[in-house]
């Protein structure tokens, strides 16, 4: 039986303005992506990938088209909205970690849990599950500083997922980690996806890393190409 | 809370920048505080006037006498209820640096027109009885290490020689406001001894002091003086002790501007000095804030880390400016008794700085705030390393 679409976008574009000139980062977009799935975006520098990540993880604004999340059509959203449904609907994961560095992985972690009305020995239960989801329950009380890159990775991925968001959003989550580091980072995000049903959209260079996904959209100038290379 | 723990450990990212931000905080603090304190000082005088007290003088000037006799006239007048005279002596103390008002005055109504002098009863029954007897401020006692009975020579320099006098009482203020650093004797020594050294200059007084039943009346009794002595050898102007003693701070009205004014360019001084704080703080941590808005954090919270910062780092700096006032004040206030015979630090100084600091606190905010809350995510995302 085919997967209901989790994520849909109909005609969409992007551009920006330079120095009075419209620059067109995404054009007539098309993508469906069904529920727990694990796509890989790639391509060039400028293709417009990132741009495309954060228009479906709701923190960029299109020109036009549709961006359907979860059944909510965000392009209709306001900030406020924005700010809400992404708190409640999507997970982040960064390149570079993007951890407070004067809060310890605990209170990293816990970050998004305070815009919920859970009280503390609740956010304590939820953190304590997802931090030993990503194996680091020995290191609530270190300050990123006092952790490697590919563990600073792994609390940004418990992050992620504390608030058990339908979709994830990843870009180059391994852009900064060594090899066997980033092994770690995509085994886990394969069992985020297998063992949580979550659904994933990762960016990418790294062949390696795309190929853990289970499908791969190439993305050349703002054009999407019309058809997956690679479906795992 | 959790927000408060932040703030506290934004606060302490830069451990050196922000105690050096604090530091300066606190001068400036310390600076201002006692420049106000200054300000206050130069105002004690009126400050410590009464509203039912008038003082006489010839219209003239100050510089010129008036006739003893008018004191019986001034008594009839109605509304008055007692009247002192006295006069300015300017006698010097070893060295002219150890300046200090002294005055000759009618001791008895003296006393009662200024009940904020405060005299044991036996000393002050030991000075009235002794004509070549004076009573000084617990301050300048102290200054000078007077003892009750000790034998003090001021050089006369409006009324010329070498004038003895024995200590007979050391009085303190009945309020914090009241100068303890002055010097009063008999008026009668004062006046006999003209009648035999220079006779023109006796019985003669440079003003006079009166009490009035009810304030409301000090301009009606002020009129009624003046108009008695209209068309007189000396005519004289008689205005309440708060306009008397502010005629004597209108001489040195620039002064105090500039103190007023330096004042404020020290705040505004710090204001520049916490608001490139702030900013290279705010610039530091777009990526940061651009992750709590991804996560969906709003303005508010983002503003809030903001402000919360700036204000937990001005007030650091106001608390401890503020106890270092004191202790400044007070090694200042008593390098210069001379000059501010009254330094205190007063509630309302203490208000102002905490005023102050919080406008420092939000100012220095406001333009960071703004930038940090308006930033795109995608653009803060981007400052990364």
């Amino acid at each position: 039986m085919e997967k209901q679409p989790i994520v849909e976008i109909k005609n969409l574009y992007k551009s920006y303005r330079r120095a009075g000139q419209e620059i067109p980062v995404l054009q007539d977009i098309n993508l469906d992506i069904a529920e727990s799935e694990f796509l890989a975006l790639m391509g060039p520098s400028g293709s417009g990938k990132s741009t495309l990540l954060n228009l479906i993880a709701g923190i960029d604004k299109a020109d036009s088209g549709l961006i359907k999340v979860v059944g909510t059509d965000i392009t209709s959203l306001s900030e406020t909205e924005l700010a809400h449904w992404r708190a409640t609907n999507v997970g982040f994961i960064f390149q570079f970690y993007n951890l407070i560095p004067v809060l310890t992985a605990f209170e990293n972690v816990e970050l998004p849990l305070l815009l919920t009305g859970l009280s503390g020995k609740e956010r304590r239960g939820h953190v304590e599950t997802a931090m030993s989801v990503v194996n680091l329950s020995d290191r609530m009380d270190h300050y990123p500083g006092q952790l490697s890159g590919g563990q600073q990775q792994r609390v940004a991925i418990a992050r992620a997922v504390v608030t058990d968001p339908t979709i994830i959003v990843a870009d180059e989550p391994t852009g900064d980690l060594d090899r066997v580091s980033a092994e770690d980072i995509l085994e886990l995000m394969e069992r985020l996806v297998h063992e949580l049903g979550k659904t994933i959209v990762m960016v990418t260079h790294d062949p390696r890393a795309a190929g853990k996904a289970h499908i791969i959209r190439n993305l050349d100038k703002g054009v999407l190409n019309a058809y997956p290379q690679t479906h795992i | 809370m959790h927000i408060l723990k932040l703030i506290f450990k934004n606060a302490f990212r830069h451990k050196l920048r922000t105690f050096l931000t604090i530091a300066g905080i606190t001068i400036a603090i310390l600076a201002f505080g006692l420049l106000r304190t200054v300000i206050n000082a130069w105002y004690a005088g009126v400050e410590a006037s009464a509203a039912n007290r008038l003082v006489t003088r010839n219209s003239i000037s100050l510089i010129f006498p008036l006739p003893i006799s008018y004191k019986d006239k001034i008594r009839q007048i109605e509304g008055v209820t007692n009247v002192s005279y006295g006069n300015w002596f300017g006698g010097i103390y070893i060295d002219e640096k150890n300046f200090f008002a002294n005055f000759a005055v009618e001791p008895e109504s003296y006393l009662k027109l200024y009940p904020e002098y405060v005299l044991p009863p036996d000393q002050k029954a030991a000075f009235l009885r002794d004509r070549k007897g004076f009573f000084a401020g617990r301050k300048l006692a102290e200054k000078y290490k007077w003892k009750l009975g000790d034998t003090v020579v001021l050089k006369g320099t409006i009324f010329p020689g070498e004038w003895d006098f024995v200590l007979r009482a050391i009085y303190k203020g009945r309020d914090k406001n009241i100068d303890e650093t002055q010097f009063i004797f008999h008026w009668d020594y004062l006046n006999e001894t003209m009648k035999k050294t220079a006779p023109l200059r006796a019985d003669q007084v440079g003003f006079y002091m009166i009490s009035v039943k009810d304030p409301a009346l000090a301009a009606d009794v002020s009129v009624a003086v003046d108009k008695t002595f209209k068309n007189s050898l000396a005519e004289t102007l008689t205005e309440t002790e708060k306009a008397f003693q502010m005629g004597f701070i209108s001489m040195s009205e620039a002064i105090v501007v500039a103190i007023r004014m330096v004042s404020f360019v020290v705040i505004i001084i710090i204001m520049a000095v916490m608001a490139n704080t702030m900013a290279m703080s705010t610039r530091e941590r777009f990526a940061e804030y651009a992750v709590l808005k991804t996560l969906g954090f709003g303005g508010t919270y983002i503003a809030g880390l903001i402000f919360g910062e700036s204000l937990f780092i001005t007030t650091a700096g106001c608390v401890t400016g503020t106890i270092l006032t004191f202790p400044a004040a007070k090694a200042f206030g008593d390098a210069m008794s001379q000059f501010f015979p009254i330094f205190n630090v007063s509630v309302n100084t203490i208000y102002m700085d905490a005023a102050a600091s919080v406008v420092v606190g939000v100012v220095s905010a406001i333009i960071p705030a703004y930038r940090a809350v308006s930033i795109r995510i995608a653009d803060g995302l981007r400052r990364i390393g």
